[in-house]
């Protein structure tokens, strides 16, 4: 039996972020996750920091995005120091390609709304045409009508990420335990008891950081954490000497060199099996967008499930039964790691979820469903 | 790095590797070609420049990657040779062409 | 896309080559691809091309070669389709076959496909083994039958297997200098192999010809050094010296080319996209798709024969390629299941007494462990990523990553062009061993299509063909 302060349920990105979090505010951590087949988006994504395309209509949600891209360099610098490992952060900014009319108009209006909504924050973007495009990314299509640009946007290696969150968290005294699925947890206020892959960890503190798997967890703590899969399918080309710097939103260059190209949004349940309607679709875009892309070798194809709630939203949410417990889930767990290791983990230390985070517990989807 | 056995009937084309002219049997590989005609590694690894050449010869392993009439990444073990190619090492990462 | 065949046949091995003949004797529609230019396989590589241009290497490579010749001209009179250079990337759940070639990206509905691809060479990573002038045995042996080429300057051929003693021979018949056979077999292997040869002997022929190339080599004047170990290579932009253990001194010698080779297994990768079961085999060492008598796989409509379904040898993925045949045909009803047997039972008794070598030569080559679990940190386990021995151990045991595809995440390994072929089973032998657990329990690479590279237009063009 192993005594702890924090027990984490989930090794993906964003339970290695809280636990990350943890462990740097001096906390003793646990991290219990599956084995090598789990399903895991954190090993599917494609490493945006993402800033352009989120949070239309909610304007807490765009807030939130923003806080974190802009914690994101500081977060990179001291994860590099805890792990040894350089995550390939840049901020460059997101050059968005509309290849249709429609599409234009839905990016203004999209960016529009992002503005008005975003008050004091205020949100700066430009609007390209066709020319300016061209001048901004070299080799543009003729298909491309316009585009957009904000500089708010980055990316990074999601794998390194996940790597050094590891890393960062065993070098701070934490544990990892892998191939240990939890399907109970002793739950008591302030005491929790979790006994999976041949360990037992007790700890005042757990949090869910399961990705999907949080939906079965979460009644076992007096929590309620709804999602479902969404499938995205992605490329990767051969190394090719640097090219581009920002983000496309659905192209980006790695640091080693390989074009990532994404994504599809289908729903096919847990399938992660990859299809060749949505993969071809998603060449067909890139090459539309930027015709060299075509001559380029895909090394490999995959697919991985977006973790999403009722409204897209992340969840944020601490037991009113069980003093202690916490549960943490979001799509963009990339984009969200610095607010998730530099804030939320805080808050988890504190023992208390603040008012300004209120507005992303589940509990919004029962007054809804009541409204 | 390899020597040809006595064949009379060969068919020989050209190639072009780096610049030089060479003759070879028309049922070479590009990978034969130059394996033929050594001057150095084949190319050199997009990760941290170490020099490499052809290893499994059957389209496994990718050591063989060349530059192939202007095409970089080129499995050099799967591809005939023909009149006229120009065969270059492939030097770490390709470039890409707008 | 038009109607779909009865039967796509994925290489053209003696496996496929065998599998067409019979297919299109049965009346099946066949479709035949591979990646070669000629039919023949590994074994039978340019098999016309040498009987009809250079009739008098045969004598180089030998009587077993030279036998391919009535294969590959049988499958040219069966009238099966045959698309040589044709590379096969992906096929679906709908038995869609897509392949790359000469025209393009052509896509082939079957109703049924036989995946017949071979064997490829087991990874063979030892210090240095990614230096320009080493070269696997099966490779410089392409290139003899392929293009009558042959080693120049001192040849050092290492490690285990029938093959590796039959290309020395081949090599030294067509005048290579091959300073030595260092095999690498641990010594107790020969002892522990002693009592599957009476079995052995049941098989008809190979003992007798593995015995005829040891006293070939003897005659010729190369050396055979037995229980050789601590293989490793040096050199700069190509490799110079080899040093190795061998009767407890260690030795070092100039090598202008060395050539390596641990065995065969199958060439896994097509059979994995398919998403078919396999089971770890704890004494060949590698992956093997689960399939029944006639070669049907997990996947219904998938079948599976020669090298790729089990080792077992040229003649034994013949008679493999036969018997999937007559299933298909049994399957789309082109005959019943008493003439299948009726037919099948001579094939299934050939291949059975063939099959009685394989427990002989599996112990007598059983590659030592650290032959497949590199133990020096340094040696390079991907080659395509660069990844070495001694990051794979340190994130097992340091940071408890949970299998290989986490670890492929974590340090690239299998990332890379060769989508994993030359790392894979390293990387889980290594994984087994940190953890002290069997391979089986490791697992292996998720691998995905496209198997083998195509481009982003290529792809991009199949909404086109999908709505076509
Ligand atoms: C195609 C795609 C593209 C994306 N692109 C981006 C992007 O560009 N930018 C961005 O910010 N985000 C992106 N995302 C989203 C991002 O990947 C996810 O938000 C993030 O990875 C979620 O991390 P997670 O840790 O919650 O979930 P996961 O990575 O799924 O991890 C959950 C972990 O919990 C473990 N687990 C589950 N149940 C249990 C249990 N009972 N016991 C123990 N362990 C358990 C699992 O094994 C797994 O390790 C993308 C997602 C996809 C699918
Ligand atoms: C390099 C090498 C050399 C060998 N030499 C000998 C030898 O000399 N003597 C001996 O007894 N045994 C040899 N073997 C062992 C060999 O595996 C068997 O003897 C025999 O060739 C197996 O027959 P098969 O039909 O199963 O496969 P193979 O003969 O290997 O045929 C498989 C065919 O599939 C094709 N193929 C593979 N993947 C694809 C794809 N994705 N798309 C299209 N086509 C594809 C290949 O081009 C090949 O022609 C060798 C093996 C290797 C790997
Ligand atoms: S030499 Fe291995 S793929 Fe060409």
């Amino acid at each position: 039996m192993v005594a702890c302060d924090a027990i984490v349920v989930g090794g993906g990105i964003v339970g290695g972020s809280i636990a990350f979090g943890l462990a740097r505010a001096g906390l003793k951590v646990v991290v219990f996750d599956e084995g090598d087949d789990a399903v895991r988006a954190s090993r599917a994504n494609f490493g945006l920091v993402a800033v352009q395309m989120k949070g239309a209509g909610n304007p807490d949600y765009h807030r939130w995005t923003r806080q974190s891209a802009d914690l994101w360099a500081d977060f990179a610098a001291e994860l590099e120091e805890h792990s040894g490992i350089d995550v390939g952060f840049g901020r460059q900014g997101c050059a968005w390609a509309c290849l249709s009319e429609d599409e234009r108009i839905l990016k203004v209006q999209q960016l529009e709304q992002i503005r008005a909504e975003a008050g004091t924050l205020g949100f700066d973007y430009q609007l390209l045409d066709k020319a300016e495009m061209a001048d901004l990314v070299p080799g543009i299509g003729p298909k491309v009508v316009s585009g957009a640009y904000t500089a708010y946007d980055g990316h990074c290696s999601p794998l390194y990420l996940l790597r050094s969150l590891h890393r960062a968290t065993l070098g701070l005294g934490g544990r990892y335990i892998s191939n240990a699925s939890v399907d109970r947890i002793e739950a008591a206020p302030n005491s929790f008891t979790v006994n999976a892959g041949g360990e037992t960890a007790t700890a005042p503190k757990l949090v869910l950081g399961a990705g999907l798997g949080n939906t079965a967890l979460a009644p076992q703590l007096g929590l309620d954490v709804p999602l479902r899969p969404q499938r995205g399918q992605l490329l990767v080309t051969e190394r090719v000497r640097p090219k581009m710097a920002f983000h496309m939103g659905r192209i980006r260059q790695t640091a080693e060199g390989g074009f990532m190209l994404g994504t599809s949004n289908e729903d096919a349940g847990f399938d992660v099996g990859t299809s060749t309607g949505a993969l071809s679709a998603v060449a067909q875009r890139a090459v539309d967008t930027l015709p060299y892309l075509a001559r380029l070798r895909i090394v490999r194809a995959w697919a991985g499930l977006r973790i999403m709630s009722p409204d897209d939203y992340p969840i944020y949410d601490q037991s009113p039964r069980y003093p202690g417990a916490f549960a943490v889930a979001c799509h963009s767990g990339v984009t969200l790691a610095a607010a998730h290791v530099l804030n939320v983990a805080r808050h988890i230390v504190a023992g208390r979820i603040p008012a300004d985070l209120a507005c992303f517990s589940s509990r919004r989807f029962n007054v809804q469903a009541a409204a | 790095m390899f020597k040809q056995l006595p064949d009379d009937n060969a068919e020989l084309v050209t190639v072009i590797i780096e610049e030089q002219s060479v003759k070879v049997p028309s049922d070479y590989s590009v990978a034969a070609a130059v394996l033929a005609n050594w001057t150095g590694p084949s190319r050199t690894t997009p990760v941290s420049g170490a020099p490499r050449g052809p290893y499994c010869m059957m389209g496994a392993c990718f050591d063989c990657l060349m530059e192939i009439d202007g095409v970089p990444n080129q499995q050099a073990c799967m591809i005939p040779v023909a009149e006229g190619m120009s065969i270059r090492r492939q030097d770490g990462a390709r470039g890409v062409e707008i | 896309m038009s109607e779909p065949v009865d039967l796509a046949i994925i290489g053209a091995g003696p496996a496929g080559l065998a599998a067409a003949a019979t297919a299109v004797e049965l009346g099946l529609k066949t479709v035949v691809l591979d990646e070669q230019t000629e039919p023949g396989g590994q074994i039978y590589r340019a098999i016309e091309s040498v009987t009809a241009k250079r009739s008098d290497h045969l004598d180089i490579l030998g009587s077993d070669y030279a036998a391919g010749l009535e294969l590959a001209q049988g499958f040219r009179a069966s009238g099966a389709h045959y698309l040589p250079q044709r590379t096969v990337w992906q096929i679906d759940e709908e038995r869609n076959v897509f392949a790359s070639g000469p025209n393009g990206v052509e896509v082939i509905a079957a109703k049924r496909v036989l995946v017949a691809v071979g064997a490829m060479e087991r990874p063979v990573p030892v210090p240095g083994w990614e230096l320009p002038g080493v070269m696997t045995c099966g490779a410089v042996q392409n290139m003899l039958k392929g293009s009558s080429l042959v080693p120049e300057g001192r040849v050092m051929v290492v490690g285990l297997g029938p093959l590796l003693l039959l290309i020395a021979q081949q090599l030294a018949r067509a005048g290579a200098d091959v300073a030595a056979v260092l095999e690498t077999a641990p010594l107790g292997n020969y002892a522990a192999a002693m009592t599957r040869l009476p079995q052995a002997l049941m098989a008809p022929g190979y003992i007798a010809k593995g015995r005829a190339i040891l006293a070939e080599l003897r005659d010729r004047g190369v050396a055979l050094r037995r229980g050789v170990a601590d293989v490793r290579l040096t050199g700069d932009d190509r490799v110079r010296e080899i040093e190795y253990r061998w009767r407890g001194r260690s030795r070092r010698e100039p090598v202008d080319m060395a050539l390596l080779h641990q065995g065969v297994v199958p060439n896994a990768n097509l059979g994995m996209s398919l998403r078919i079961d396999h089971t770890w085999d704890a004494m060949q060492r590698c992956f093997t798709p689960n399939v029944d008598d006639w070669g049907n796989t997990s996947t219904e409509g998938i079948l599976a024969a020669g090298d790729c379904s089990g080792i077992g040898g040229a003649l034994v993925a013949e008679w493999r390629g036969r018997l999937a045949a007559l299933d298909v045909a049994r399957q789309l009803e082109s005959i019943g299941a008493e003439e299948r047997d009726n037919r099948a039972q001579p094939v299934r008794r050939d291949r059975d007494r063939h099959m009685l070598v394989r427990p002989f030569l599996d112990t007598l080559y059983k590659p030592r462990h650290d032959s497949l679990a590199p133990p020096d940190a340094d040696t390079m386990v991907c080659r395509c990523e660069e990844v070495r021995a001694g990051e794979i151990r340190q994130l097992t045991t340091e940071q408890n990553c949970p299998g290989p595809n986490q670890m492929k995440t974590f340090v690239r390994c299998g990332m890379g062009p060769c989508q994993g072929r030359l790392c894979g089973l390293t990387v889980v032998e290594l994984m087994a061993e940190c953890r002290g657990v069997d391979v089986s329990e490791i697992g292996y690479y998720r691998i995905r299509p496209p198997v083998k590279p195509v481009t982003v237009g290529e792809l991009a063009t199949l909404e086109e063909i999908d709505a076509g």
